[in-house]
């Protein structure tokens, strides 16, 4: 079904697609914790960080490792032909003829979607600037059917909504599962009309609040994202949002005993370290489940 | 009927675009890169009445015959505008403007940090999701782009 196809948007997967990785991932978590496999022997996995990044990066080499392939490094922008001018276009041309796989970060937008067009070899959008990062989407959409449940889901999403790009594509994938959104964030960071719009066009029940209180006891599921600094011209103020707006256990009070708080990390003040030991912690596990949702997109895509 | 399409002043040969949505005859003129300085006659009419728009323009371009991708890019801010090809004062070619599904090399994305706004080897690429109004799509970005699309015209 994906083999040798590109992975750029969640846009580009129907619910059945999304299932059939989300299945993958779960027959392959054995081997992600260390059960060995090789059957990507033989192939090579190209990594191009054009941007920093602990978890994808590292989690995308792991999981073609896991698998019994290989990677290939671009190591830092700096360092490479691209700080001679090189175009993104030829780089990948280049870069496409030495590996079975392409993995990209880049801080331009369509980035992605332009080195697809120019591969001779599938490619994975890996984050493109405030677009797409669509397999954190399915690592999110995995925790959640690991940790609590896809259908009849109760979500609110917090904090920055509007430029968080994550919890724009992992909204977009739970109008496919019918969940109820609730949107928490501060007015200058709501989410784009012409999102919630889309996501109440294809039928989901969209509610924006302003308070977390409002909605605790009625949700399955807190997915935070970080507020960032540099979307604040006055650190004053920055100081005052940031703090209203992050969790520590108080805030849990009248929270269902099932209520599972997830996070993309790196995480700042957001969520209280007094968090971490309680049950409804979850999100170093989800980081842990970006290696076999990869391990299951990289097996789809190049398994011969 | 000719007649009364061409009533200003027939041409004898050239191109009529008429049906054009009204004061967006200036960027029609844009469009065709026809300024001030051009060696061409070219009639400019605005705020006719129209049965079909209640007001339309109309431009008449003499001894030039309009390209396909010209007719496109024309389709982007005047959809429903219709062309007619004159020869010999009459119209041997009349077809009304179609915007295909797919746009390349003729109008840029909206977002600086667009990949397509770099210096890549490619043309930016703009996806039809909608003729009239128009609405554009990023191929690249997802960036869409509904109003305002003369002013990002390349």
């Amino acid at each position: 079904m994906l083999k040798r196809r590109h992975v750029l948007s969640m846009k580009d997967f129907s619910r059945e697609e999304i299932d059939e990785i989300l299945e993958t991932a779960e027959s392959l978590e054995p081997y992600a914790r260390g059960k060995g496999s090789d059957i990507l022997d033989g192939k090579i996995l190209a990594l191009m960080f054009f941007e920093p990044s602990t978890r994808t990066r590292m989690s995308f080499e792991t999981a073609m490792k896991r698998l019994g392939g290989m990677t290939i490094n671009l190591g830092s922008a700096e360092a490479s032909s691209i700080a001679k001018g090189e175009s993104l276009a030829d780089t990948i041309r280049v870069v496409g003829g030495y590996a079975d796989a392409i993995v990209i970060r880049h801080p331009k937008e369509g980035s992605a979607r332009l080195a697809a067009e120019f591969s001779p070899v599938p490619v994975l959008n890996a984050g493109d600037g405030a677009g797409h990062h669509p397999t954190q989407t399915l690592l999110d959409l995995y925790t959640i059917k690991k940790e609590s449940h896809l259908d009849d889901l109760s979500i609110a999403l917090v904090g920055d909504l509007k430029y968080g790009r994550t919890v724009h594509s992992l909204a977009y994938a739970l109008s496919l599962y019918g969940a109820d959104i609730y949107l928490v964030s501060p007015p200058t960071l709501r989410m784009p009309e012409q999102i919630i719009g889309d996501l109440s066009r294809m039928g989901t029940r969209v509610r924006e609040v302003s308070d977390l209180r409002e909605v605790i006891e009625e949700v399955d599921v807190l997915y935070i994202t970080r507020i960032q600094r540099e979307r604040f011209p006055d650190p004053v103020e920055y100081n005052r949002v940031a703090r209203s707006y992050s969790i520590n256990t108080r805030d849990l009070e009248g929270a269902k005993p099932e209520l599972r708080i997830m996070h993309p990390l790196p995480r700042v003040d957001e969520i209280s370290p007094s968090i971490d030991g309680t049950k409804h912690a979850v999100y170093f596990r989800q980081s842990f489940y970006g290696v076999p949702v990869r391990m299951a997109l990289l097996k789809m895509i190049l398994e011969d | 009927m000719a007649e009364r399409e061409l009533k200003v002043r027939p041409i004898r040969s050239g191109t009529v675009i008429d049906h054009i949505q009204a004061g967006q005859a200036l960027n029609v003129l844009k469009i065709l890169g026809i300024s001030g300085t051009t060696d061409a006659t070219v009639s400019v009419i605005m705020n006719v009445g129209s049965r079909k728009l209640g007001k339309k323009d109309i431009v008449k371009v003499e001894d030039r015959e309009l390209r396909e991708d010209e007719v496109n890019k024309i389709a982007l801010i005047a959809p429903g505008a219709t062309i007619n090809i004159v020869r010999d004062y009459a119209v041997v070619e009349k077809y009304t403007v179609d915007l295909p599904d797919v746009i390349v090399g003729v109008v840029r994305c909206q977002n600086p940090s667009c990949i397509s706004n770099t210096n890549e080897p490619i043309k930016p690429k703009m996806l039809v999701k909608g003729k009239n109004p128009v609405v554009l799509r990023c191929f690249y970005c997802d960036q869409p782009l509904t109003e305002r699309i003369a002013e990002y015209l390349l």
